[in-house]
């Protein structure tokens, strides 16, 4: 019974969710891009208002949060109450100021860590496409075997390389990952260099930065989108497998998936509390990938 | 003929869907086919051809549906026919052969295997037998080696070749009624001769009604017992092949019979140091010399028309020339000066000079940028144009190629028709301000009166610009409204060059004989004459 009412609250929120930020998107949106906004699916409008709610708390943190981040307040593992909402964690730290604090370094670092992924492994793969010969031998056969040595373990061995300091974490994530956009930007880029349009270019005497960024991207897109959604989902994932192993991100610093971990042992005696921090990456997760599937069925001028 | 009805259909009406809105595609169109018949349907792209024929098999394509009509098959309502049984039809009694043998062939299966799969799904003969039928058909077909060309594939048989064996696995089922869409339009004449002949004879000989596709007129006349002119979804009008050919009833009929005698002005002689000059080039990739020995000049103002079968150079010979292809031995000259043989090594203003259009205007145009951007880059990179000028000078491009400015200049080349992107691509190419501009095979994807529409626009900027055009083709009938002279090639060497009058009249060289004996004519009689002169056959009429 309980299930069923969480479902049905569940599937009222979003649809409240997805119609008010639809509803505030067209209102406030320039004129030239109201269409876009009114064609909107019920589940992107819903996205973007999970992901704008989640920058706002990632960057408000410090007004929204009710305790500090590391202050221990009290006894371990308290129950949901006033004033800690979300009860509090195995060293006695605010639950709930955790969580938005979690926000901050956990989305924070994952979106860095795929943006930059994306912007090295597409630019790579698609210079590679189109420059061809012993420039993309060199490139795939290194990229070939960086991917053939496993991703965690390699991870492993950057960070004891070279500490473990954020701005470390978020490279050696990003070197990693940008391995496989490569190889992704790479085949899509090689269909698209062989279309006359890209060879009417280059007897045109164009520079290879254009190339890439005029006319090679904007075809490549649609594809790239799409793993975008899916990479920084799996990003979460390699950061909270890394703090599990003592390389992440470093107490007391908060994030969600080191949090999951630590309060493990709660799930044995039947509390949801450390499900919440699961809770938020699944959430946005989804958001993302919402968000995602819009944009392409944008891109790719698909109707239904 | 026995006069026994095969296919009737009354006042069919398809509706396509564009965005939300159904818009009629075809309006109301009767047409009735009887056994052993071959109804000729012509007419501009967009005028309905292919989802008519399509819609004698009961079918509607994709976004696409039948709302009103009916169509009768020996009895059989295909509007209300389940799709089981519509299903036992097709590939049995009725078959249907595509534009494009190459991408309607599955390319990981061998030809004999793709042709026994109808045979042997309907339960009409078991696998060893329909095999046996295939060698006999494709020797019926006049294919080279029938014992053997099944078990290769797709990709190891030329066009032409692939195009009968489309036609032979069309008649795996001997059906009734057999569908040819535009069978010939993507082949090059001297291959569409075979191809005409053995379509004709095999219809004939099993007594197959078929339904023959085309927008070439010429064709047609060859091909079909009755022609039937479609203009945006409905019919013109409706004739005896040698009837419609000599006294045509309609306005529009007879636009499209006039399309081919576009004939423009001459051009000034030949005097002075020529644009470009090709001088003893030999090329070709890795160890094959695709090009051997190719001289030849062309003048500004005037228009030299290289002609040849497909694999004959014409293209490569523009590689060579645009510094594509660097060549072996020979060089490339443009006024009286050495260009430097790769593309990479030349001057961004020698790069300006030659300027390219290409045959596929889809693949030619970036399909993201719009069209402000798509013209206004090389003015932009090559005259240094910025702002107000940048967008002076693209609009008066719009309007050199005869598309307003204000409606155009903001849309995505996907918004245009395929003549309106042809045009891009020429405004693309003068707004370099060149003095050559490559035209490869241009006209060959648009249908006839948008062919005509390119070829005057494209005579009336040269006059304006004393441009000098090599254009490559395939289509005789083009050379003979455009050229100046003509550069006839054969296993990439120039067979025979001279002025295009002289080539026509009095041709030198049995293959440019061959060539242009294989332009078909209106005249009916033209397929039979020419197949009796060539063999010494009789045809079976």
């Amino acid at each position: 019974m309980t299930i069923l009412l969480s479902i049905a609250v569940g599937l009222a929120l979003f649809f409240m969710i997805g119609f008010a930020a639809r509803a505030v998107l067209q209102a406030f949106a320039p004129a030239h891009h109201k269409p876009t906004f009114r064609d909107m699916s019920l589940t992107a409008s819903f996205g973007l208002a999970i992901i704008l709610l989640y920058i706002v708390i990632a960057i408000f943190a410090p007004v929204i949060a009710p305790f500090g981040e590391g202050e221990v307040l009290g006894a371990q593992f308290l129950p949901w109450a006033s004033p800690h909402y979300l009860g509090t964690d195995k060293l006695g730290r605010d639950m709930l100021t955790r969580l938005i604090y979690g926000a901050r370094n956990t989305v924070g670092i994952a979106f860095a860590t795929t943006a930059l992924a994306f912007f090295v492994g597409s630019f790579l793969g698609i210079w590679a496409a189109l420059v061809g010969s012993w420039l993309d031998q060199w490139l795939s056969r290194f990229v070939d075997a960086l991917m053939a040595i496993p991703a965690l373990i390699f991870s492993l061995l950057l960070l004891t390389i070279f500490g473990t300091s954020v701005l470390t974490l978020i490279l050696v994530i990003a070197a990693v990952d940008a391995t496989r956009v490569y190889r992704l930007a790479r085949s899509v880029a090689q269909g698209i260099v062989v279309m006359d349009y890209i060879e009417a270019a280059r007897l045109r005497g164009e520079g290879m930065w254009r190339l890439i960024r005029r006319e090679i991207l904007p075809n490549a897109m649609a594809p790239l989108v799409a793993e975008f959604g899916l990479r920084f989902c799996f990003v979460f994932l390699s950061i909270s497998a890394l703090s599990f192993l003592g390389l992440g991100i470093k107490p007391p610093t908060a994030d969600w998936g080191s949090m999951v971990r630590e309060n493990a042992t709660l799930i044995t005696f039947g509390d949801i509390t450390p499900l919440l921090p699961a809770g938020a990456i699944a959430l946005l997760t989804v958001a993302v990938n919402f968000v995602v599937d819009w944009q392409l069925h944008r891109a790719s001028g698909l109707k239904e | 003929m026995e006069q026994t009805r095969l296919l009737t259909i009354k006042g069919l009406k398809i509706e396509g869907r564009s965005g939300d809105a159904w818009h009629e595609i075809v309006k109301g169109v009767d047409l009735t086919l009887h056994k052993g018949e071959v109804l000729g349907l012509i007419g501009e792209s967009g005028a309905g051809k292919s989802t008519l024929g399509l819609a004698a098999m009961g079918f509607a394509r994709d976004g696409c549906r039948i709302s009103g009509g009916t169509i009768d098959f020996d009895g059989i309502d295909l509007r209300t026919a389940s799709e089981t049984l519509k299903r036992g039809l097709r590939g049995k009694r009725i078959a249907y052969v595509a534009q494009s043998a190459a991408a309607s062939f599955n390319p990981a299966h061998k030809l004999i295997d793709q042709y026994s799969e109808a045979p042997v799904v309907h339960g009409v003969m078991p696998r060893k037998k329909a095999e046996d039928d295939a060698v006999e058909l494709y020797s019926r077909m006049r294919l080279p080696n029938p014992d053997e060309i099944g078990f290769r594939y797709p990709h190891q048989v030329s066009g032409g070749q692939l195009q009968r064996a489309m036609t032979a696995m069309a008649m795996s089922c001997r059906p009734d009624l057999i569908i040819f869409d535009e069978p010939t339009t993507a082949l090059d004449v001297t291959t569409q001769i075979e191809v005409m002949a053995a379509i004709r004879d095999i219809v004939r000989q099993f007594g197959t009604a078929a339904i023959y596709i085309t927008h070439d007129l010429a064709v047609v006349a060859q091909m079909a017992d009755r022609i039937k002119v479609l203009l945006r979804g409905n019919e013109v009008e409706e004739a005896d092949t040698r009837t419609m050919l000599a006294s045509p009833r309609k306005d529009y009929t007879r636009s499209l019979w006039a399309v081919r005698s576009f004939a423009r002005a001459e051009h000034p002689s030949a005097t002075g140091i020529p644009v470009v000059s090709v001088r003893n080039v030999t090329a070709g990739y890795g160890a094959v010399d695709v090009l051997r020995n190719i001289s030849f000049d062309i003048h500004a103002g005037r228009t030299v028309a290289v002609v040849g079968e497909s694999g004959s150079g014409k293209s490569t010979t523009a590689r060579v020339i645009t510094g594509l292809l660097p060549p072996r031995e020979g060089e490339v000259l443009f006024n009286g000066k050495p260009l430097p043989a790769s593309f990479k090594a030349r001057a961004r203003d020698e790069l300006r000079q030659c300027q390219m259009i290409y045959q596929m205007a889809d693949t030619a145009l970036n399909p993201k940028l719009r069209l402000r951007e798509l013209i206004g880059r090389p003015a932009e990179m090559y005259l240094g144009l910025k702002g107000k000028a940048l967008d002076t000078r693209i609009r008066d491009l719009l309007a050199l190629i005869e598309l307003d400015p204000d409606k155009y200049i903001g849309r995505l080349p996907s918004e245009l028709s395929g003549g309106q992107k042809q045009r891009i691509g020429i405004a693309r190419a003068l707004a370099a301000e060149p003095q050559l501009i490559i035209c490869d095979e241009v006209t060959s994807a648009l249908d006839q009166i948008v062919q005509e529409g390119i070829l005057k626009l494209l005579d009336r900027l040269q006059s304006e610009f004393n441009l000098a055009y090599m254009f490559i083709t395939h289509d005789l009938a083009t050379v003979k409204s455009i050229a100046d002279e003509v550069v006839v090639m054969q296993h990439g060497a120039v067979v025979e060059h001279g002025a295009k009058a002289e080539i026509f009249a009095d041709p030198q060289e049995d293959y440019t004989r061959l060539l242009l004996s294989s332009v078909p004519e209106m005249d009916p009689d033209w397929l039979n004459r020419l197949l009796v002169a060539r063999s010494g056959l009789t045809p079976n009429v």
